[in-house]
């Protein structure tokens, strides 16, 4: 079983500062960190490998330094590392962040899962998992809270708000996982030690025959106008009851305030 | 201070730190109240690989030595001296193995101890028989290939919990302390069993039970070393397992240290923070200091033992004395600096100094290690002659 994890380094504080001018994260003096519900990937790929054998990748796009994310992604058990590197990425949006990882996905060829945390800290939008997942024209499960792998089908249970479903598809497929699926472990010394000498593999556009049209800046939709933190919603009231009784009450209520 | 460690060596003190930060921390308080053992937490070190340090590769450990050892002991000291003693003295109990066991014993016994699946202990102390450890009355009697244990062995740590045990028993008391052997024993076997659990002062996690032998048969394939050697078998593990003391007592002292230094910059009188006053900042200055010139000399000693050398008694004895009696003194004058917050348990270092106090009482009291620390000056002069 070939697993592909996507990972993504992100700074270190749950306050992220934006620039006012250029409308992105400031990431000067802070540190970085594998973003933590990508841990949850981490970990979940490596407890599939340890029930069901096979190998764990860990691909992240970034700089340089994103090699650190990986080598903590090995310590904790991964097998090997990618960094999708090069400049004409800088700038990418969800759209081209999808569109190289596919990429490099591609390029590695056989797999049967890759997995993604639900989203990352620090630009929260969800939307990289999927995205991959269209690029690469496979099945997609997302807020995963449980991963059943039976012979080429995968049964996952979903965390949504008030509920839980479970969906069953194929292999291969992308699965994005919530925080509450498992307990990332620390790494351990041999893993560090074997992290250390770890040899980290990076490709450029050309490596992953990317598309320039799609990459960084230029292949990015996505126009920020402005970033700004939303205002708290207004006081709400949770009605209480069974079905029948809420019913009433909100009609009540809709009535009280002319609404209907 | 730098004291030019290796790469592996920062390592394991980052990784120590950090689950000690990260798991041992939240629950300290709880286990210190409750005198819960921490199992949960010695599988966490298990897991990171911290429990075989000083073992051998080819019997599962890292390959490091004493100072790799004292390097974690140090760091889980430091938030918790129980949960310390309690990582420790498992290695108190697989030293003996390490030195004197055979190559099947040391197939048998250490890999479990290094992946910490399974726990060691280490049973010398008696009623009767504690700074004299010549007074052991637990005797080995001969029965063809076996040998038949009996009596009492008192405030074992990690009695109960751990699977694997080292045992001085008497196997000719004729000999005196030449009569002593040491006998690998297993948790399970019949006629070995366990006694009450002790309500400590401090390091209260930490199991400390008797061990109870009733005709208890042991193969003499269980002898570790030969027999008659139970007190040198003895003698030369505490003198290399003391520098774990040393650095468990560092941990503590540095912790407090700690404590107390974050504690003043926030403690307002007189519409200052306490940390701004010059008799406050005296204290501070003496309490790292002393800490730091106890971690050189522990430090220094664990390096002495892991060149192999013989002769250790005199430096690991003058570690672990100077150690445990600066971890008493910072951890008092930590309660001191923190006043009437720090002689409520809602601040940490009042355990911390409950938790200090056994430091200079075992693995041989501090006036014992004076004695050998003498004996040892006389010695030299007396071969200089």
């Amino acid at each position: 079983m070939n697993i592909i994890v996507c990972i993504k380094q992100v700074p270190d504080t749950t306050n992220v500062k934006i620039d006012p001018k250029t409308n992105t994260l400031i990431r000067e003096g802070v540190k970085s960190i594998v973003n933590p519900f990508d841990e949850n990937a981490i970990e979940e790929a490596i407890r599939l490998k340890e029930a069901h054998g096979g190998k764990v990748t860990v691909i992240t796009m970034g700089p340089a330094q994103a090699t650190e994310a990986l080598k903590s992604a090995i310590a904790m058990g991964a097998d090997e590392g990618i960094l999708i590197s090069d400049r004409a990425f800088a700038g990418a949006d969800t759209w081209a962040t999808s569109y190289t990882l596919s990429q490099a996905i591609k390029k590695i060829g056989t797999f049967d899962l890759v997995l993604f945390g639900k989203q990352a800290i620090d630009g929260d939008t969800a939307q990289v998992g999927p995205g991959v997942a269209e690029f690469l024209d496979i099945p997609q499960v997302t807020f995963a809270i449980k991963i059943d792998i039976d012979g080429n089908k995968i049964k996952v249970k979903r965390q949504l708000e008030e509920s839980a479903e479970i969906v069953e598809t194929t292999l291969p497929a992308a699965v994005t996982v919530i925080k509450q699926i498992n307990e990332p472990r620390l790494p351990s010394l041999k893993g560090q030690m074997r992290a250390k000498k770890a040899e980290i593999q990076m490709w450029t556009a050309e490596a992953i025959l990317a598309d320039a049209e799609n990459i960084g800046l230029k292949g990015s939709p996505t126009q920020v106008v402005r970033i700004f933190t939303p205002p708290p919603r207004g006081n709400s009231e949770m009605l209480e009851g069974d079905i029948d009784e809420i019913s009433v009450k909100l009609f009540n209520k809709l009535k009280e305030q002319k609404i209907i | 201070m730098d004291y030019l460690f290796t790469e592996e060596q920062k390592m394991i003190k980052d990784l120590a730190r950090k689950i000690s930060e990260e798991k041992v921390k939240p629950v300290r308080a709880e286990l210190d109240e409750t005198g819960t053992f921490p199992w949960e937490l010695m599988k966490e070190f298990g897991k990171a690989d911290l429990c075989g340090l000083y073992i051998p590769e080819k019997f599962g450990g890292f390959g490091g030595g004493c100072l790799e050892f004292c390097l974690a002991t140090e760091e889980v000291s430091r938030i918790c001296g129980g949960v310390g003693v309690t990582f420790a003295a498992s290695a108190l109990g697989a030293f003996p193995i390490l030195m004197f066991g055979t190559e099947e014993q040391k197939m048998k016994y250490l890999p479990d101890i290094a992946s910490g699946k399974k726990l060691a202990a280490f049973g010398l102390t008696e009623a009767n028989a504690g700074s004299d450890a010549g007074g052991i009355q637990t005797t080995a009697k001969k029965d063809g290939d076996y040998f038949i244990l009996n009596g009492t062995k008192q405030w074992i740590t990690n009695g109960g919990e751990a699977e694997t045990y080292t045992v001085i028993a008497m196997t000719d008391k004729s000999k005196g302390t030449r009569g002593a052997t040491a006998f690998i024993l297993e948790k399970g076997m019949k006629g070995f069993d366990f006694g009450k659990k002790e309500n400590k002062m401090g390091i209260r996690c930490s199991a400390t039970r008797e061990l109870v032998f009733q005709d208890c048969k042991v193969h003499k394939s269980q002898i570790l070393g030969k027999e008659g050697m139970g007190f040198i078998v003895a003698m030369k593990t505490l003198d290399r397992t003391r520098p774990g003391i040393g650095a468990q007592a560092v941990g503590i002292a540095q912790g407090a240290l700690d404590e107390a230094l974050a504690y003043s910059k926030t403690r307002i009188q007189f519409g200052k923070p306490i940390s701004s006053f010059q008799g406050v900042q005296h204290m501070f200055a003496d309490m790292a200091t002393q800490v730091e010139a106890a971690r050189a000399l522990v430090y220094a000693t664990a390096r002495t033992v892991d060149t192999g050398t013989a002769d250790i008694s005199r430096d690991s004895a003058m570690c672990k004395l100077f150690a445990s009696d600066v971890a008493m003194k910072v951890t008092t004058d930590a309660v001191q600096i923190l006043a009437g917050y720090g002689y409520m348990k809602e601040y940490p270092v009042e355990k911390m100094m409950r938790d200090a106090k056994i430091t200079q009482i075992y693995e041989g009291t501090n006036q014992i290690q004076r004695n050998v620390i003498a004996l040892g000056l006389i010695k030299e002069l007396a071969a200089k002659k």
